[in-house]
């Protein structure tokens, strides 16, 4: 171990970070580049497993992860904000200080029970599973606590980034099916792109309160 | 680990609290010139903050009647306090006599009881200016600790001790590599450095506006050599988080031998502290300062930075 590791681990730490800053932000630009930022250090760490597992496919992935995850998908969003006319704040539910914590208590929930389970393993791929875990929570978290729709698209992208960092640690995935996680990645973000605007077409916002208020869950 | 003698132990650390004492307001200067150069201004020259201090000096004390012993005894306490604090971070040398208080959680005890005195004395005269001044103080001062002890904390389990002279030893190893831990701690120190000192996000201390100043408005009452005791402490404590900063993370030329080990750790210490004061010259210009109720948003910031970091450390190389 020396400085294979703690470069993985670096990259991996700055992962969990940026997923806490998309946690932290509550503006739809801010929240797009740290979107960016995610998939940069995606690609990064992916890249660097490459290196260090001498896996020459695994650069294959970190291409795509940066083509798609760091430049295409938030180079869409910011047109779908532009065409959407939303520069404005997102309502988070709950204070931001309460979601910190939550997100704090995920990254050590994933770590108690990510790091008793692969006891045996490599030190690299255990940490690198044990904080893919903890994006993969945090975006989840993300998603629970916006309210509206772009932020719930982030959260869902940065939890895909999550499992493709896990997948890197553990030797890589073949890449038929990292191509085919891409591509099904990509469909799904057009499905969400065309239903963002029947929302707001239907309702004039892409608030989902609304969306809750039409089918009669809320007063 | 070998040292000097006891006198020898004795003799550097006098040279440490002269030092710390003579260099605070040349820091102070330092900051402001920079401040003003980047700004296109001429400044004023760098030894003013000695002129100050020595006018503030040589002037009368101007008393509120219904000032208190509290109030006139205060500054020299903090004074007191502040230089304690000075005096046991092994600055150009792990050789002093009080390396062995050294402590983390000692010198933010210390720290915190002379934040204590001045928010006492900033009520003591019934002005709402000493009063809403001490009330954000201690409302950021909440705020900052936990952040501390958090990044106390983290550099505990990754050092194994909460000595200075320790964690010097343990930075200065060759086995450390690179650690994120350690990064994310010398980011949420650095934030919480700069709320201790109230620098520029947090307050500004070049202004007298009523909405937005802390510190200043805790001292409004003071004149005269009460003054220049704060205003002393105010220049000690900004070297005092420089100084802790560069002695765990950048102990370079730290614990050297002999005469010429001493002269080297004092070289690099000052050229240390005056990258310290160009870079936080740069850094306050380059931002604004913060709205008083986001100001728990960037300490909550360091707390979780601080949080993340220990989490971390539980799979870096341990593993």
């Amino acid at each position: 171990m020396g400085l294979g590791f703690d470069i993985a681990h670096m990259l991996a730490g700055l992962m969990v970070l940026a997923s806490l800053l998309l946690l932290y932000q509550d503006r739809l630009t801010a929240l797009i580049n740290v979107l960016r930022l995610h998939g940069l250090i995606l690609a990064l760490a992916v890249a660097w497993q490459a290196h260090i597992q001498s896996a020459p496919e695994l650069f294959v992935s970190a291409a795509i992860a940066l083509l798609v995850k760091a430049l295409v998908i938030p180079g869409a969003l910011d047109r779908i904000v532009e065409r959407l006319g939303i520069h404005r704040s997102v309502e988070t539910v709950g204070g931001i200080g309460l979601t910190m914590f939550a997100g704090m208590a995920l990254v050590a929930l994933s770590l108690r029970v990510m790091l008793p389970v692969t006891a045996g393993a490599d030190p690299v791929s255990r940490q690198d599973i044990a904080l893919a875990l903890s994006v993969v929570l945090i975006g989840l978290l993300v998603m629970v606590t916006r309210r509206n729709a772009l932020g719930q698209v982030a959260g869902f992208l940065s939890l895909e980034n999550g499992i493709d960092l896990a997948a890197a640690g553990a030797r890589g995935m073949p890449l038929v099916v990292e191509l085919s996680v891409a591509f099904s990645v990509l469909i799904a973000f057009i499905v969400i792109g065309i239903f963002l605007f029947r929302i707001r077409e239907r309702f004039d916002t892409v608030d989902l309160a609304a969306l809750e208020a039409f089918r009669g869950e809320r007063r | 680990m070998i040292g000097p003698s006891m006198i020898g132990s004795v003799a550097i650390e006098a040279v440490q609290m002269g030092f710390v004492l003579l260099a605070a307001p040349g820091l102070v200067g330092i900051v402001r010139a920079v401040k003003a150069r980047l700004l296109r201004r001429e400044g004023p020259p760098l030894i003013q903050p000695y002129r100050q201090l020595a006018r503030l000096l040589g002037k009368e004390v101007v008393l509120a009647h219904n000032a208190s012993w509290l109030f006139r005894t205060a500054p020299y306490l903090i004074l007191a306090l502040t230089w304690a604090a000075a005096s046991v971070v092994p600055t150009f040398s792990t050789h002093i006599i009080f390396a062995r208080l050294g402590d983390l959680i000692v010198i933010t005890a210390l720290l915190g009881a002379a934040r204590f005195l001045l928010a006492l004395a900033g009520l003591d005269i019934g002005t709402s200016f000493g009063g809403i001044g001490a009330s954000r103080e201690v409302m950021f001062a909440s705020l900052a600790e936990p952040a501390m002890l958090m990044i106390v904390v983290t550099l505990a389990i990754a050092a194994g001790s909460t000595q200075l002279s320790s964690i010097a030893a343990f930075m200065l190893s060759p086995a450390l590599g690179l650690r994120i831990s350690l990064a994310f701690a010398l980011i949420a120190l650095g934030i919480v450095a700069l709320a201790e000192n109230g620098r520029i996000p947090f307050d500004n201390p070049a202004t007298h506006l009523e909405l937005t100043m802390v510190h200043e408005a805790m001292v409004l009452e003071y004149s005269g050599r009460h003054l220049a005791m704060i205003e002393l402490a105010a220049a000690l404590k900004l070297l005092l988080m420089i100084s802790i900063i560069v002695c765990i993370f950048f102990p370079f030329g730290l614990g050297g031998m002999g005469a010429a080990g001493f002269l080297t750790g004092l070289a690099s210490y000052a050229a240390k502290l005056g990258i310290a004061a160009v870079l936080l010259g740069i850094f306050e210009v380059s931002i604004a300062k913060m709205r008083i109720f986001r100001v728990p948003e960037l300490l909550g910031a360091g707390l979780m930075l601080g949080l993340l970091a220990t989490l971390l450390l539980y799979v870096s190389r341990s593993l």
